[in-house]
């Protein structure tokens, strides 16, 4: 018996907050009454089940069980919702190319696996499963070039989080962007429905759903998502029709405006467009799509609202801003407000763990993530800062634009800014001045670092 | 009798000074929460059976030095007089020209000090040491050992350096008055200098004795924290005390009582804060002077600076300097000779706020110099800012 379980955080099925607050995922706010959240249970004859509990699920429940009249409604709206647009999604599959170390995310990927750091308080490849989870991908292939015993364990526990089958596809050598998808072949080729193939590095809304519609619609082997971009002659462009998104061409660095479109990263795919693919390193973007696009396979769907490749610090803090300013669009109740807090600030908020202390006096935002076990004393100023989990910041302390590292701790009246980002368990001493420095894992700091270079 | 002669020289050009000594001459700068020239006033006010005490310079009279010259005499109830040089005579010339003047009432030994020069002024041992010697000779220098060599000269010299402090009978005179006249003959503007055209020849004939000390300290820069330093023996109730309500105090720390400083915030080392100056929650001031009137507002933090009059520091600004040690192989180094440029930057040294500039909340202004009457909207590092 195949059974996907649909989360009960799906905005586009559910309006009302009541139910994305009524979860019990740890990466999301949780501070509700609700003893036990209820969660969404799909099955083989798509009816829609209202259950206590997560991890026990009885089949054969025909109907839900509600608290309340109102709760009762929504619970029929979610179940026609399911039937027209949702009953076919439950068995799609998902690539996710890890790829290697995250060399350009250091020095936090000497920590933690990259597909790991928080972004906005949730590991970053966590961003993009829930939004495959939510949009019915009940299987998810991870591509990693290197393999981690703490990316398989936290996987596990993800499978039995959300209720979906996680594997880890290890390349013995690189293969690009192309060759993994080869690798994993016989997981895409059981079922004739498309499956997603996307780069890790990707923030945005994800539009997995709309991608799927775009796709059924033009009936193709490929559709691409694209992204606008200020200034087009620094990446390759995609050249499509503007009606329907048939791709005519890619074109490298353009040096007169032919468009101003990239990809984003984000594919669906029939799996017929495998057999295209052979195992060995092969870039996708450069091999297989000017081929698919020549043959009018290869369509483009420009994605709406923001987009970022968070693979590198700077671009880390840019995509955060982002992210919170949609957060701020659409689930305002996440933010933190009030007295000392000034623009688009998240606190992680969890039950369990040990929440973040906030002293007196301290002006926090805009574009502030802090995760939990965080304390910020007295008098402390930040802003455009993600501050990781255990981190300690003394009073009268001043941060813009950096990326504190988990546990480590700044001292009292420290300046720190122009992406500065320490690494795990790192000390600055009282009084310093760090510009633009990054700081390997474990390290103690007693002087000032006055100009941006790499502190071993 | 015994009189003392401070040189005080004029309007500076061209040193980090500039900012300050726009508002105020620099000998009335405040060093450790009085005027720099009253650390020498006190010193020769102490000297038994001393008279009067003699100024010279070419600042054009005002109205700050008269005021300072005519307290101070209340104070130390003595004659202290001003005289203006025409020129820049040089060590030699300023005394050689006023001679009448300092000879006036007969003393037996006058003492030459430079304004610049700061120590702990051990006057009553060089006179004790003058009078050891007896009296055929004409003069006593101060004179320091020199402890950290880089290298050693190939042929040894002498390790010990002069200080710029003398004691001299009235002979000098003399012997200032005979010195090499240059072809065509001198004129007495040119420049007579003690050091190079005198001492040379008064060392020849034998007639210089060097008083040694190890107490000495020739940098200006250095001086607030050294005699901060001094007082906890000379003056020790111009030391701020840890006490309840009050702020954090940590080591040698200056406060007019007329300052308003916040219980949170945290002062020194050597740290001196004027009239009047506003300090904020949670502020950090570390080897600095706020000049009178200043603010400093919440959550600043001062370091290695000076902070001029009436200027406001925003909350959560950084206003940081360099310290520069005075470099201990170089007995001449002084604050005037050094350069302010250095490999096309500014030479990082103390940041300077010249008096009436305003910082905005949150910039770092770092090894900079800001010319009096600015307000900033940004951060600045290695600049002087016009």
């Amino acid at each position: 018996m195949r059974r996907g379980q649909i989360r009960g955080t799906d905005h586009t099925i559910m309006e009302d907050k009541w139910y994305s607050l009524a979860t019990d995922d740890p990466y999301e706010r949780a501070d509700v009454t609700s003893p036990r959240p209820p969660v969404w249970i799909l099955d083989e004859t798509r009816h829609v089940y209202i259950k206590e509990n997560l991890f026990k699920v009885k089949p054969g429940v025909v109907l839900p069980v509600v608290p309340d009249a109102a709760v009762h409604r929504r619970c029929f709206r979610l179940q026609f919702h399911f039937h027209f647009t949702l009953s076919h999604l439950c068995r799609m599959k998902a690539l996710i190319l890890v790829g290697g170390y995250g060399t350009r995310l250091r020095p936090l990927t000497l920590s933690v696996p990259k597909p790991l750091v928080e972004f906005c308080n949730k590991p970053i490849l966590l961003h993009q499963v829930e939004a495959l989870v939510k949009a019915g991908v009940s299987h998810v292939i991870l591509a990693v070039s290197y393999m981690s015993d703490l990316l398989e364990r936290e996987m596990k526990a993800q499978e039995q989080r959300l209720g979906i089958k996680i594997s880890l596809s290890h390349e013995k050598e690189p293969l690009g962007t192309a060759g993994p998808l080869a690798l994993a072949r016989e997981l895409f080729t059981d079922s004739a429905e498309p499956f997603f193939v996307l780069n890790s590095d990707v923030i945005c809304d994800f539009p997995f759903e709309d991608m799927l519609k775009f796709h059924k619609n033009h009936g193709k082997e490929g559709t691409i998502v694209v992204t606008k971009v200020e200034e087009p002659s620094k990446y390759g462009v995609v050249v499509y029709e503007g009606e329907t998104g048939r791709i005519h061409r890619f074109v490298e660095k353009p040096q007169v405006f032919v468009s101003n479109k990239i990809n984003a990263g984000m594919y669906i795919f029939n799996p017929s467009m495998l057999k295209r693919i052979q195992l060995r390193p092969t870039s996708i973007e450069k091999e297989i799509f000017p081929v698919m696009a020549e043959e009018g396979q290869l369509y483009a769907m420009e994605l709406q609202g923001f987009w970022m490749d968070i693979g590198q610090p700077k671009d880390f803090l840019t995509g955060m801003c982002m992210y919170l300013q949609s957060v701020r669009q659409n689930t305002p109740e996440r933010l933190r407000t009030g007295p000392g807090f000034i623009g688009n600030v998240l606190v992680q908020f969890i039950i369990q763990d040990p929440t973040a202390v906030i002293g007196e006096n301290c002006t926090i935002g805009p574009n502030v993530t802090i995760g939990a076990g965080v304390v910020l004393e007295d008098g402390v100023r930040i802003k455009r800062c993600t501050v990781l989990r255990g981190a300690h910041i003394r009073s009268h302390s001043w941060l813009e634009s950096c990326i504190v590292g988990w546990s480590s701790s700044v001292g009292q009246w420290v300046r720190m800014e122009n992406v500065t980002v320490l690494g795990e368990d790192v000390i600055v001493s009282d009084e310093l001045y760090i510009n633009g420095a990054n700081v390997l894992p474990h390290k103690s700091i007693t002087d000032s670092v006055p100009e941006p270079r790499i502190i071993m | 009798m015994l009189k003392a002669v401070i040189l005080i020289g004029g309007p500076q050009k061209g040193t980090r000074f500039r900012p300050l000594s726009f508002e105020v001459p620099k000998p009335l700068f405040p060093v450790a929460g009085v005027p720099m020239l009253q650390h020498h006033i006190e010193a020769c006010a102490k000297v038994r059976n001393m008279k009067e005490i003699i100024l010279i310079g070419f600042y054009q009279p005002n109205e700050e030095l008269n005021r300072f010259i005519a307290s101070a005499q209340q104070e130390f109830k003595l004659s202290i007089r001003y005289l203006q040089e025409f020129a820049a005579l040089g060590t030699g010339g300023g005394i050689y020209h006023f001679r009448d003047q300092i000879l006036s009432g007969g003393p037996s030994a006058f003492f030459l000090m430079n304004a610049d020069v700061c120590s702990e002024f051990p006057l009553q041992d060089m006179l004790s040491f003058h009078h050891q010697r007896g009296n055929s000779h004409c003069g006593v220098i101060l004179g320091t050992t020199v402890l950290h060599f880089v290298e050693k000269p190939s042929t040894f010299v002498s390790d010990i350096i002069n200080c710029g402090i003398y004691l001299f009978t009235p002979e000098i005179f003399a012997h200032i008055g005979t010195v090499d006249e240059p072809p065509g003959g001198r004129q007495l503007q040119e420049l007579i200098r003690l050091e190079q055209d005198v001492f040379t020849m008064l060392a020849a004939q034998k007639q210089l004795y060097v008083y040694k000390t190890q107490h000495f300290w020739s940098q200006i820069k250095s001086a607030g924290r050294l005699y901060l330093n001094r007082y906890n023996e000379t003056h020790p109730e111009r030391l701020a005390r840890n006490q309840d309500g009050g702020p954090k105090i940590i080591g040698n720390v200056y406060i007019h009582q007329t300052a308003n400083i916040d219980s949170t915030a945290v002062l020194g080392p050597n740290v001196s804060i004027g009239k009047g100056v506003i300090i904020g929650t949670g502020v950090r001031v570390r080897e600095s002077i706020i000049l009178h009137g200043a603010t400093l507002q919440d959550h600043c933090c001062v370091l290695n600076s000076i902070v001029g009059w009436d200027s406001t520091v925003g909350k959560w600004a950084r206003v940081e300097g360099t310290p520069s040690d005075p470099n201990p192989n170089d007995p001449f180094a002084k604050i005037d000779s050094e350069t302010l440029f250095r490999d096309g930057g500014l030479t990082p040294s103390i940041t300077i706020l010249g008096c009436n500039v305003n910082i905005p909340s949150e910039v770092i202004i770092r090894n900079s110099i800001v010319l009096p009457h600015k307000d900033l909207n940004r951060s600045f590092k290695n600049q002087i800012i016009l």
